[in-house]
């Protein structure tokens, strides 16, 4: 398997040379090329340029309204791109779409919607269920696992409204499991959730990661990024860096991406010390 | 004129889908339209597009006018029930494709587009209905009753017509129920696992037509959007699981138009649309006050034995605080009902007019007190957690947090020079 990927890259190494930018590699889970998003003709994401490494946790970090959202649904195709190109090992997003899990922001949706735990869980199986068919006890048992691996068993039969913001995440979490796929999209899992809530998940994407998996999170805490994650991609409308933590997570990035903003750069600083201890 | 007098006898006989083939059929088509509506407007609600549905209904007009006029000038009958409803279901899904381009091309607001569609929609059917009434016979006042609806007009064959429509429908609803679930509850996942969200919501948008220009003999193109939302509303109430909820509101939806369509056949100058409406509205009040859990006087009902419960946890609270001799705590003001209901729970006597804690009181006081101070210190502890997270009126800590957090916060509080009453198993 490596050996082709080898040779796929050698074999465009020449054209990557001509062109002045990387071009897709193919052994990225996702690779973003020179992508433009905008709303109301106002652009939120310019010229971005990603290849995210394979098997790995990778931080989306950035000031509010500096695009990471809006990166992710991007490269879902839940928005429309200015401009730009994404693709996930090399194909388009329709031919891996059965590879990719997604875990949406818990307020964008209505928990006071009629339905349990388990219900929603269930969804995650539907692409394979299939249209017009039900769910099957199958389904439900490996949904029910899911519950389990984000220690949610006990509230499979409760009504979503009465679960507290962080168990709402892990169902939500517990979703995307059910997709069993190879790349995760999370936005913001770890925002609102209480400790026991925020050790369940991390958890949950160690043994990702461990599996051979690729999580790509959108993350608010600077503080955890060098604890959590491997990569980090530094984004404020543009990247600004993207790499492995302990190159790129530098007070020099983060003064870049954050700009004047002195309580983050004290929490930042703080945080880069203790990522240099750490290595 | 006043309506017949209707005897015991027919009652029945309507009732009991005795009162002669027509009337049955009428009766039974209405009902199958009231529980297809039902099991369609849980769909339309959860999605938010129940107004749509309103717009939809009104745009119709227009397009029964039109479809009289055509099919009068090329010298068919213009009352023919399919082409009144072809007529109708077109300039419906005009309306609605209208409100899409004004909520496309425009900063305009969904209600504002809603709004625009439906009223302008409107006033040209009732620019062309004046047109097919100056041009044509007598025969064209029957279409004033698409606006208001009216059963005793309705031929068999209408009635069969409007009951077979709303079987199918249903039908449709109920095999698509997980797509239509995951589309209403969180659209963007359905999106990115490759589900084609627009072919569920043409599909129920589809259905929402079918509803709608089948129902607008029997309910009237004013009122049909009624029994799209009002049934659904109802049953929520009710139920948390949507299965439930459409079942309960095809049930509500299902008893609105058997009752409309038989009492509209007993005094035929009261027009089914509004009679249905009307038992609708009235199992929608019922639901909303007296529903357990959601409704409304069980909430009133909650929210006063909080208020009860916070104001005797504070007097117990406060005694006990005296009692172990806390000198900033004042003594408490308490209403005389609260106090003659502490008295009576056992909790406190009175002596020469002061409170004072009796045994069992005192354990309660003791408890509220650990309890407050264990989750002031949490709050301290974990300045981040918003203190709206925290629940205070939980019984005892230990039933949220775990041994191993409640020890450390003892410690915390003894060095902050706070003594804590230990926990003798005083619970309610």
């Amino acid at each position: 398997m490596s050996n082709s990927e080898n040779s796929k890259n050698h074999s465009r190494s020449p054209r990557s040379i001509l062109d002045a930018r990387p071009e897709h590699s193919a052994d990225s889970p996702v690779s973003v090329h020179a992508m433009t998003v905008a709303y109301n003709r106002k652009p939120v994401l310019w010229d971005v340029d990603y290849d995210a490494p394979s098997n790995s946790l990778v931080a989306i970090v950035g000031p509010n309204g500096a695009g990471k959202s809006t990166l992710i649904k991007a490269c879902l195709g839940l928005i429309p791109r200015a401009s730009g190109t994404v693709e996930f090992w090399g194909k388009s997003y329709k031919q891996s779409r059965s590879l990719i899990g997604y875990v949406p922001q818990r307020e964008s949706v209505d928990w006071d919607f009629p339905v349990s735990a388990l219900d929603v869980v269930c969804m995650g199986r539907y692409r394979k269920i299939g249209w017009c068919r039900p769910v099957t006890k199958s389904h439900k048992k490996a949904a029910m696992e899911a519950l389990a691996r984000v220690g949610m068993e006990d509230f499979a039969r409760r009504q979503i409204s009465q679960l507290s913001g962080g168990q709402q995440q892990r169902v939500f979490l517990a979703r995307a499991l059910t997709q069993e796929a190879e790349l995760y999209f999370m936005d913001e899992p770890f925002a609102g959730v209480d400790a026991s809530t925020e050790r369940a998940i991390i958890e949950v994407l160690r043994e990702l990661r461990s599996n051979g998996k690729t999580v790509i999170v959108v993350h608010h805490d600077l503080q955890s990024v060098p604890e959590y994650f491997d990569h980090v991609l530094l984004l404020n409308m543009r990247v600004v860096a993207a790499g492995p933590v302990s190159e790129v997570f530098t007070a020099e990035n983060l003064q870049k991406t954050y700009g004047g903003r002195l309580t983050l750069l004290a929490e930042a600083a703080e945080a880069v010390a203790r990522a240099a201890k750490g290595s | 004129m006043s309506d017949p007098i209707v005897d015991a006898n027919s009652i029945i006989e309507t009732l009991t889908l005795q009162g002669g083939f027509n009337t049955n059929a009428v009766i039974l088509g209405t009902s199958l339209l009231g529980i297809a509506a039902g099991v369609i407007g849980a769909f339309a609600l959860l999605r938010k597009r129940s107004l749509t549905a309103d717009a939809l209904s009104h745009a119709t007009l227009p397009g029964i006018a039109a479809a009289f006029l055509v099919s009068s000038a090329m010298g068919f009958s213009g009352r023919s029930m399919p082409v009144l409803m072809l007529g109708a279901a077109i300039s419906g899904i005009l309306g609605v494709a209208c409100i899409h381009l004004i909520l496309q091309h425009t900063r305009l607001k969904e209600d504002a587009a809603i709004g625009i569609v439906l009223s302008v929609f409107f006033g040209i059917g009732i620019v062309l209905l004046s047109v097919v009434q100056s041009s044509t016979s007598g025969s064209a006042a029957g279409l004033n009753h698409y606006i208001y609806g009216q059963t005793a007009a309705m031929t068999r064959s209408d009635a069969y017509l409007m009951g077979g429509i709303g079987l199918f429908a249903s039908l449709i609803a109920l095999i698509m129920l997980k797509e239509f679930m995951v589309v209403c509850f969180n659209e963007s996942f359905a999106r990115s696992m490759g589900m084609r969200v627009w072919l569920i919501d043409s599909i129920m948008l589809a259905l929402v037509v079918l509803i709608t220009v089948s129902g607008l003999q029997a309910v009237g193109l004013i009122l049909i959007v009624a029994m799209l939302i009002i049934p659904p509303a109802a049953a929520r109430f009710w139920t948390d699981r949507l299965w439930k909820l459409v079942l309960l509101s095809a049930l509500i939806g299902g008893i609105s138009g058997y009752s409309g369509a038989s009492i509209s056949a007993l005094f035929p100058r009261k027009p089914a649309g509004s009679v249905i409406v009307l038992v609708a509205g009235s199992i929608f009040i019922l639901s909303m006050l007296f529903a357990p859990t959601r409704g409304v006087l069980a909430d009133s009902f909650r929210r006063i034995q909080l208020r009860v419960r916070i104001a005797r946890d504070h007097v117990l609270e406060s005694l006990y605080e005296i009692e172990i001799g806390h000198a900033e705590t004042e003594h408490p003001k308490a209403a005389s009902w609260l106090i003659k209901l502490l008295c009576v729970k056992g909790w406190i006597t009175r002596d020469n007019g002061q409170l004072i804690l009796t045994d069992a009181g005192r354990t309660q006081g003791q408890r509220i007190h650990r309890n407050h101070l264990l989750w002031e210190q949490y709050l301290v502890s974990y300045a981040d957690i918003a203190p709206t997270h925290v629940d205070w009126s939980v019984d005892q800590v230990e039933h949220v947090l775990s041994d191993e957090l409640i020890h450390a916060l003892i410690l915390a509080l003894k060095k902050r020079g706070l003594s804590i009453p230990p926990l003798d198993g005083g619970t309610t």
